[in-house]
């Protein structure tokens, strides 16, 4: 086999985050092939069973990013969120889930470098703790 | 506790016969001992059969969402709590409901007693109370138990044993307790991730996916539970380990900021499941953060429909 990969699922907002990717990919920048983008209307639209469900279907790591507070399309979406994301961290953290898969980040559409390093800096903490363990659905194989 | 029955009788006739309440929801006494159920009346004549004494763990909250006539609930500290953030989430008002508080020292479990009593091989035909002791009697036998030994787990650390919101109470207010709620939390979180995953794979491990601990929830009143949804399924329905353990992740995430810990769940659960300790991590947590605590005020917005711009927010990059 080939050495391993991590795959990791990236819910972007659509107004700022997935356009810095967007960016840093005009811009030519360097970044990891590791991210998998989802496009989100906002931060506040991604509830905590997209998490779970990207985990159960095998992803090694899951990163959410939205805007910064103050700057949510939609005035406040991004303050809800991250409080749903502050609770859902710790909580996963304490079920046995590695801190290291779960991220979450605030990036504008203008900082394509910061979308660089983040996603670069996702892609080594995950990278790190190996092929996701726990929390993974497995197929069961019916001959 | 036989003031108590008394006195909600003598309430609850008064209600009635002055029109005050269409209904009244409290206890009856269960057919099998130690099992109390829930009793829903109308009538003058039903009120001697309204009962209470230590086994009345069921949370009453649970029949009030979206109900549209005016009732007598009969609550106790827990209860109560549960009624504040049902009326904080718009599933009934305050004007519906006369609450009957019941300061409360604390619901027996069951199966304390039915471990300690049946390892000598008894059944139990009836069981009294008095003076801060379980009298439990069957055939050939008769055991005095000491009361506090036999709380539930969540009433031993319960920090409201008085009703928060009430219009009348059935007596004197009882001291409430100062205790440390999360010991056992803490032990847990000063464990390795892999003893974590390993001793929560082992908890949700008997889980037969009844959904018991959902139903007897005050809060779980979705017209669809995500456990139904099909399209997408966002949680298989098997029993699989990963599935039962989405489950209980997304439940207990559910009740966040929500929980009063009134412990239905796990009084519910068939198979014995601590299921508190998903819930109570989250309640831990909250406290911690935004300094909420469920149920506790009138009128307070829950802590996950309102935000702070100051909010903790270290964990993001």
């Amino acid at each position: 086999m080939a050495q391993w990969e991590p795959k990791i699922i990236a819910l972007l907002c659509n107004w700022c985050s997935y356009g810095a990717a967007d960016l840093a990919g005009v811009s030519r920048l360097k970044q990891p092939p590791n991210i998998r983008i989802i496009r989100v209307p906002c931060s506040g639209r991604v509830n905590p069973k997209f998490i779970l469900a990207s985990l159960r279907k095998g992803a090694d790591g899951v990163w959410v990013s939205g805007c910064h507070p103050g700057d949510c399309h939609y005035i406040e979406g991004n303050y809800y969120a991250r409080r749903k994301f502050a609770l859902l961290k710790d909580f996963l953290e304490y079920v046995g889930i590695e801190p290291e898969r779960v991220h979450f980040s605030w990036i504008s559409s203008a900082e394509a470098t910061k979308f660089a390093k983040v996603a670069e800096e996702v892609v080594d903490a995950v990278r790190k703790v190996g092929p996701a363990r726990y929390l993974v659905k497995r197929e069961v194989e019916v001959e | 506790m036989f003031e108590y029955t008394e006195k909600i009788r003598e309430i609850v006739k008064r209600l009635l016969q002055d029109r005050v309440v269409d209904g009244v929801i409290g206890f009856r006494k269960g057919t099998v001992p130690m099992m109390n159920h829930p009793f829903f009346m109308k009538h003058i004549e039903q009120v001697p059969q309204l009962y209470w004494d230590s086994w009345c763990g069921v949370n009453l909250a649970n029949y009030l969402p979206k109900r549209q006539d005016k009732v007598a609930v009969v609550a106790k500290g827990c209860d109560s709590r549960s009624i504040v953030v049902l009326i904080a989430e718009n599933q009934i008002t305050r004007d519906q409901l006369y609450i009957i508080g019941i300061p409360c020292k604390g619901m027996l479990d069951r199966r304390k007693i039915y471990d300690t009593v049946r390892t000598r091989g008894r059944d139990i035909t009836d069981v009294m109370e008095r003076d801060g002791l379980i009298v439990v009697t069957g055939k050939d036998f008769s055991l005095g138990l000491d009361r506090n030994q036999y709380l539930q787990e969540n009433c031993a650390i319960c920090l409201h044993r008085n009703p928060v919101i009430y219009d009348e109470l059935v007596g004197e207010m009882v001291p409430e307790q100062e205790i440390d709620r999360y010991e056992d939390i803490r032990a847990i979180e000063s464990m390795s991730s892999e003893k974590r995953w390993e001793y929560f794979s082992k908890l949700t491990e008997p889980c037969i996916r009844c959904y018991a601990c959902r139903n007897a929830c005050p809060f779980c009143y979705c017209p669809q539970c995500f456990v139904d949804e099909s399209k997408p399924q966002w949680v298989g329905k098997t029993i699989d380990p990963t599935d039962t353990l989405t489950f209980h992740l997304l439940r207990a995430f559910h009740l966040a900021g929500r929980c009063t810990d009134c412990g239905s769940c796990e009084r519910a659960c068939p198979v014995g499941i601590r299921v508190r300790m998903f819930t109570k991590k989250l309640e831990k947590d909250v406290k911690e953060l935004y300094g909420y605590e469920a149920g506790v005020q009138l009128g307070e917005r829950p802590p996950l429909d309102t935000y702070r711009p100051e909010d903790p927010q270290d964990f993001i990059k």
